[in-house]
């Protein structure tokens, strides 16, 4: 049995295709994945992102728990709500999962999983859990994500008077407490926007509520295609356990000072920085026609890689993805697409970023 | 519901076939099309290309993934639709008219009263 997420009937009723995404029953879009994704590049869209994880911890040992558990340093979350991403790696350096971290006061932070890892998530923060913090996985919220331009305008034309007050004030990368509801200024997509969360009781209300300001329901299929123009890493993809943040261009989310902060796979990585990393990750922009897609061969003058997302993206009208490959300069590549070597050429992410198109076509 | 012609002849693998003589067009049904979602790139055969019956022959690519399109019967492809090339979305559109992918000289016209007609098409495609 699949789980549902409060809107699953609505989501049924707006004609969502719906599929299994790590065992949740998700809708992959309403009709036009393309149409969706251009919503939320030019106007504002939304997307159910129930099936994701709130964990929160309080006490008084918290900060020093974080700051031992993850890669990034929750010190250097100064201002209330402020929220950091971060990696949250095994003794060998493998990544666990990736998340983001919101610094609430000084005894209470809240943090967002991915769905398709909670379980082994919870068990690991469990397993390492020490005396003096309280966890608790949130599963009676639910977490709306509203994405473009006008998203916020809207969203707070769907909201109480106070609420929208509120919802106005914060800044980028911060979230802030209304009653029970987190408003977060963050996403997935690479345009402005928030990231709600809220009792999952009044999540249908708002959800109508965002419909009648013209918010389109967006589904997982163009939150994919956003993601990968924005240059966003999807766990399971483009890292896992097998792979180190350091060869899958999450190194800028490790903090390495100060040096006396031993968290939890810091040793491994150090080891593999002294030794050099030998892939580097990177934007692959498709020159000829033809899609990429995950596990497809590039290669470089320097050698062979492998695409570890790959599709099409509306925006550039081409094919984007990203690569680990062998470490150098070369910019020229292959890919083998179904067979055939295509043209192909080697970026800096992101491909867009708030509307914008970041590299040359 | 999607739309089948009473017209077309189907395959097990979602073509439809418009038949006259041994000329026979060749599409991807709205069925299909449905299911696989916005097209963004199609790749067509060559004119000229020998063809046996059931050979993988055409690539049609949405924004989820890449699926084979299956010549319906044996011969030689005598034009493929160069629109779809800049405008692949045609197959969503209009995937019985202007979406039509390939047309080939068949060797074989007799085959093609083995693929389903309209009325069993429908019925293979509710019990999939």
């Amino acid at each position: 049995m699949m789980q549902q997420t409060e809107l699953n009937q609505i989501h049924r009723d707006a004609d969502g295709k719906m599929v299994d995404f790590a065992g949740w029953d998700m809708p992959l879009h309403y009709g036009s994945q393309r149409d969706e994704h251009h919503f939320v590049r030019q106007d504002a869209g939304m997307f159910d992102v129930s099936h994701m994880t709130v964990i929160d911890l309080r006490g008084k040992a918290v900060r020093r728990f974080l700051r031992h558990l993850l890669a990034n340093d929750v010190l250097r979350l100064k201002a209330p709500g402020k929220a950091l991403y971060s990696c949250m790696l095994r003794e060998d350096g493998g990544v666990i999962d990736d998340l983001i971290v919101y610094f609430i006061d000084e005894q209470y932070y809240r943090m967002v999983v991915n769905a398709g890892t909670t379980e082994k998530d919870v068990a690991w923060i469990e397993s390492r859990l020490v005396d003096g913090i309280d966890m608790r996985v949130r599963d009676d919220l639910a977490m709306l994500a509203i994405q473009g331009p006008n998203a916020r305008q809207k969203a707070m034309q769907a909201m109480s008077e106070e609420m929208a007050w509120i919802a106005d004030e914060i800044a980028v990368f911060v979230g802030a407490f209304c009653d029970d509801w987190f408003i977060a200024r963050t996403g997935y997509t690479g345009e402005d926007g928030f990231e709600i969360t809220l009792p999952e009781t009044e999540v249908a209300d708002f959800w109508s509520a965002l419909v009648r300001e013209s918010v389109k329901p967006c589904g997982l299929g163009a939150r994919d295609t956003l993601r990968l123009e924005a240059g966003m890493n999807l766990y399971g993809m483009d890292m896992d356990e097998s792979t180190s943040p350091l060869e899958s261009g999450l190194g800028r989310t490790v903090a390495w000072e100060p040096a006396e902060r031993g968290f939890i796979g810091r040793e491994a990585l150090e080891q593999q920085e002294a030794k050099g990393v030998e892939r580097r990750f990177a934007g692959i922009l498709l020159e000829d026609k033809g899609v990429m897609r995950a596990h497809q061969k590039v290669l470089t003058t320097e050698g062979h890689g492998e695409l570890t997302s790959g599709g099409f993206s509306p925006t550039l009208n081409r094919s984007i993805g990203f690569a680990r490959i062998p470490k150098g300069d070369s910019v020229a590549c292959d890919v083998e697409v179904r067979g055939k070597r295509l043209k192909a050429r080697i970026v800096k992410l992101p491909f867009v970023r708030n509307g914008k198109i970041c590299i040359e076509l | 519901m999607s739309e089948i012609p009473a017209d077309l002849r189907y395959s097990k693998s979602h073509e439809w076939v418009r038949a006259e003589g041994d000329l026979v067009i060749v599409g991807i049904t709205d069925h299909a099309q449905a299911a696989l979602g916005d097209m963004v790139y199609v790749e067509t055969p060559e004119t000229g290309d020998r063809l046996k019956a059931e050979e993988a022959c055409a690539v049609v690519e949405s924004v989820k993934a890449a699926s084979d399109i299956y010549s319906p019967t044996s011969g030689e492809i005598v034009d493929s639709n160069s629109n779809l090339v800049d405008n692949p979305e045609l197959v969503n559109d209009d995937p019985y008219g202007d979406g039509w992918i390939f047309q080939m000289r068949t060797d074989n016209a007799s085959a093609l009263e083995e693929l389903m007609d309209a009325e069993a098409y429908e019925t293979f495609c509710e019990e999939e």
